[in-house]
């Protein structure tokens, strides 16, 4: 049955993946990502990482793309597909290098070269005794178990990242101090005219 | 599930370069920001997937940490595409070509 669910939920998601991609109105492209990010989230609940698959599907398909919605829908491009013969050259120069990396993933990975490890079980309801490997669990705890003692630093680092980030989005979006002094000017004249 | 590691890897390259595909073949900088986005996605598939086969938790902290750097670099690509936008009315990467001339 699983099974089953792994290939309809594969095929869904390189489906919507692959239709992103070729869609022309970048809108209708957020919406096939969204799609592709909720496919992959159940992938995580098959590979029993339902924390992981409820992060994705908060944070991906809902922070990140409509964040993404927002902008193209506020800046509202266009895009004109010019046909000419370079365009059509290099169009037909990606999707050759786009059979040729998808023809060596399947070469590589369908075959019998690779090891097949076998799917060991599922350790039982952590208590953060170990600390050096943490066995794989489906419970979230073991998320705050191994944050707060193994990866202490990367978590504190990843919290400086955040803050970085958010100053330099206002950094960037902020209007500098001549251009706000221009538009005061021009603002001046049409008040005196 | 008979399922094997394999296969979630083989899921997880093709979206990669199903995510280069788009990259190299799109013109709006929009949809190249989501197919590095997409490319992003595969890579944690592929983490989450050895981490489930290993019996580890250490893929699963990395994804976790991988998702909150995408989030900030979202913000920060849509803010720089915006101020791009701003400037040049114009978000496509062939009319953005100062540095090539």
């Amino acid at each position: 049955m699983l099974d089953i669910l792994f290939y309809i939920v594969s095929a869904f998601t390189l489906i919507a993946a692959l239709l992103m991609v070729m869609s022309p109105n970048a809108v209708n492209g957020a919406m096939c990502m969204i799609a592709a990010f909720v496919g992959t989230a159940a992938l995580f609940i098959l590979l029993e990482a339902y924390f992981l698959a409820i992060l994705q599907v908060l944070v991906y398909a809902g922070a990140v793309m409509v964040l993404f919605l927002f902008i193209i829908m506020l800046l509202n491009v266009e895009e004109i597909e010019p046909s000419n013969r370079k365009s059509m050259r290099s169009n037909f120069l990606a999707v050759l290098s786009f059979i040729i990396v998808s023809g060596l993933m399947i070469s590589a990975f369908s075959g019998e070269y690779l090891p097949e490890p076998e799917l060991l079980p599922v350790a039982a309801n952590p208590d953060g005794s170990v600390v050096s490997k943490i066995p794989f669990t489906t419970s979230s705890k073991s998320f705050g178990y191994s944050l707060f003692s193994k990866y202490m630093l990367p978590f504190q680092v990843t919290g400086f990242l955040l803050l970085s980030g958010m100053i330099g989005v206002i950094v960037i979006s902020k209007k500098s101090t001549e251009q706000l002094e221009a538009e005061a000017l021009l603002e001046k004249e049409r008040d005196a005219s | 599930m008979t399922i094997g590691l394999n296969a979630f890897l083989m899921v997880s390259g093709l979206l990669f370069s199903i995510g280069i595909f788009g990259v190299i073949l799109r013109k709006n900088t929009l949809v190249i920001y989501m197919s590095l986005e997409l490319m992003l996605n595969a890579v944690n598939l592929a983490l989450v997937s050895f981490s489930r086969y290993n019996a580890t938790m250490d893929g699963n902290i990395f994804v976790f940490f991988i998702i909150t750097v995408a989030a900030a670099e979202v913000a920060v690509g849509l803010a720089i595409v915006v101020a791009l936008y701003r400037r040049r009315q114009s978000v496509m990467v062939d009319e953005i070509n100062a540095l090539s001339r």
